[in-house]
């Protein structure tokens, strides 16, 4: 064991500072950033980085790195809200099934199987199709497409945990089943919840980016590292550097949330290392 | 075994019906009234009233249903509006790039991450296993649109070598299917590398190493093939991911595949088309899901006994 501990400790060091790096640029992006994001300028279109644009600007003269640090927090916005969106819904869903058993059980599995028919690029489309683009629709999509993860992990605690004393004691003692089930065995189904939470917010990262660069979430003006991506697309031979700036935006977020999802896990779920 | 298979079949079925059930209610139920999204603003009352007649929606919404999905089964998944041509020839016309993008991407993927897992495994806690996952962390840090961006700009912009978009035989698809195959090969190596250092950590294999046998033996023959089961299995769900996902590397590269054919879509309104094609990618992938669960439990006989 001892011999893993200076790898763990680097990953998880690297990804707690990617991710405080991330979330500085959003916060700071709210007050300050080195143009107005949204500012064009007709003269200065697809101009290569130079020290009055470190990331060069786009087809309309906007600054790249202004927008970059702008799409952060679209990045984490959505990210949080998707999140949030699968987790609160795949939980209750989880842990109604696993504790109601029989054909509820049954009935709510199989919808959990079929949501897993329905990736978030596939929801999207789907809801898209009736209620036109835009940034809550991506949630919406990516929180779906979390759905399952999160029913199978909480079901399984409930499954686990139903039979224990403690639990079988509290209902002895006339708890409601409401009270047992949130007061006595959420909480013991905590920690691997926020590892799949962890887990979770990358792929959501990746999501959102790739859902705009398809037309089919963030719309613009709202700065997107996605919808810049398919921007930058058309311009690839002129201006290669508009390309590489918010796609390393995506990979660099995307490195940092991984590897602090790693480290959680290995601290929060010894099981798991 | 054989109560085992009815089980998973007709969970199978359940799924598939739950799943159309799904797009059903987000197409013809939540909108309200799907003949007005597909008129827009611009759409006078009468004409709205004619395409609400004519699509069946002045129906009750169970009728509607029961219709749609007696029909979809025997593989009628209506007209498309925007094309007046049935919506199932739209998908088998755009199947021949689909699915070769899909299997090239999935063999890319497992030529790639199987040997690097292998590699990483038996090569643990050295050089070889470290600089392995830093490769596969990296892999799964890109988004597979802007690794088919980087691609075009290094093959098609600089070196000239491949053309940057279009389908012309399956040549085409060779960029594509590598972009869209890295994130899932990093994935698959890192459950490829955890799966075969369980299987080392098992007795048999100390055993097989104490009696003698030589170590390439014993890493093909006693971990290999038992590692294959959990591999497969990963391998198997990623191949559902890889169907979702060549839906945004058509867009990359201009390829027109089933991807395309939604997007345009959902520009023109076209509900049917989007309707058939979720539900054809969707069953698809439920049904990849499920043939890799009874792989598995062929695989491997403990399960069918429990």
């Amino acid at each position: 064991m001892s011999s893993r501990r200076p790898w763990r400790h680097v990953t998880f060091t690297l990804g707690v500072l990617l991710t405080l790096a991330l979330i500085t640029v959003a916060v700071v992006s709210l007050a300050w950033t080195p143009t107005d994001p949204l500012a064009m300028s007709i003269v200065a279109r697809l101009q290569a980085p130079s020290s009055s644009h470190p990331f060069g600007t786009d087809q309309y003269g906007r600054d790249v790195l202004a927008r970059v640090m702008a799409g952060a927090r679209t990045s984490i916005t959505v990210g949080v809200i998707a999140v949030a969106i699968g987790a609160v819904a795949g939980v209750l869903l989880g842990i109604v099934s696993g504790y109601a058993g029989g054909w509820p059980d049954e009935i709510l599995m199989r919808v959990s199987d079929a949501i897993q028919g329905f990736p978030a690029i596939l929801a999207a489309l789907l809801f898209t199709a009736v209620f036109g683009p835009g940034v809550a629709m991506s949630m919406v999509a990516i929180g779906i497409a979390f759905v399952p993860a999160f029913a199978r992990l909480a079901r399984g605690s409930v499954l686990e945990l139903r039979g224990r004393d403690f639990v079988v004691a509290a209902l002895a003692l006339g708890a409601g089943d409401r009270r047992v089930l949130f007061r006595h065995v959420l909480p013991n189904t905590l920690a691997p919840l926020i590892v799949q939470a962890t887990t979770s917010f990358p792929v959501a990262v990746l999501a959102e980016a790739g859902l705009a660069y398809l037309g089919l979430g963030t719309q613009p003006p709202q700065p997107s590292w996605g919808s810049m991506l398919k921007d930058a697309q058309n311009f690839l031979a002129l201006s290669p550097s508009f390309a590489l700036f918010p796609g390393g935006a995506i990979a660099l977020t995307v490195l940092g949330l991984n590897l602090l999802g790693d480290g959680l896990r290995d601290l929060l779920d010894p099981r798991a290392g | 075994m054989r109560q085992y298979l009815s089980r998973r079949v007709a969970a199978f079925v359940a799924t598939l019906f739950v799943v159309s059930l799904l797009v059903f209610v987000v197409i013809r139920v939540l909108p309200g009234d799907p003949a007005r999204v597909i008129m827009g603003t611009e759409g006078n009352p009468e004409a709205t009233a004619r395409l609400r007649t004519s699509l069946g929606l002045d129906r009750p919404l169970v009728v509607q249903y029961v219709d749609w999905l007696a029909h979809a089964v025997r593989g009628d998944l209506g007209v498309s509006i925007q094309y007046d041509v049935p919506v199932g020839r739209l998908i088998m016309s755009r199947l021949p790039v689909t699915l070769p993008l899909t299997l090239l991407a999935a063999a890319f993927m497992v030529a790639t991450a199987v040997p690097l897992g292998l590699y990483a495994a038996t090569h643990h806690r050295r050089v070889g296993d470290y600089v392995t996952m830093v490769i596969s962390q990296l892999g799964i840090s890109v988004p597979s649109f802007w690794a088919g961006l980087l691609l075009i700009l290094a093959f098609s912009v600089h070196l000239g070598w491949a053309q940057s978009g279009g389908f012309r035989g399956w040549r085409s698809l060779i960029l594509p299917a590598i972009a869209l195959g890295v994130f899932q090969a990093a994935v698959l190596v890192r459950a490829t590398r955890s799966a075969v250092l369980d299987v080392m950590r098992e007795d048999y294999v100390r055993t097989a190493r104490a009696k003698g046998v030589p170590e390439g033996v014993v890493v093909v023959k006693h971990t290999l093939r038992n590692a294959l089961i959990p591999i497969v299995t990963v391998a198997g769900l990623q191949v559902g991911q890889l169907l979702a996902g060549s839906i945004i590397l058509e867009s990359v590269f201009v390829l027109p595949g089933l991807g395309r054919l939604a997007l345009g879509a959902i520009t023109a309104r076209d509900l049917p088309v989007v309707q058939g094609v979720t539900l054809f990618v969707a069953s698809s992938i439920v049904a990849i899901n499920f043939l890799v669960d009874l792989a598995y439990s062929a695989l491997d006989p403990r399960l069918r006994h429990e």
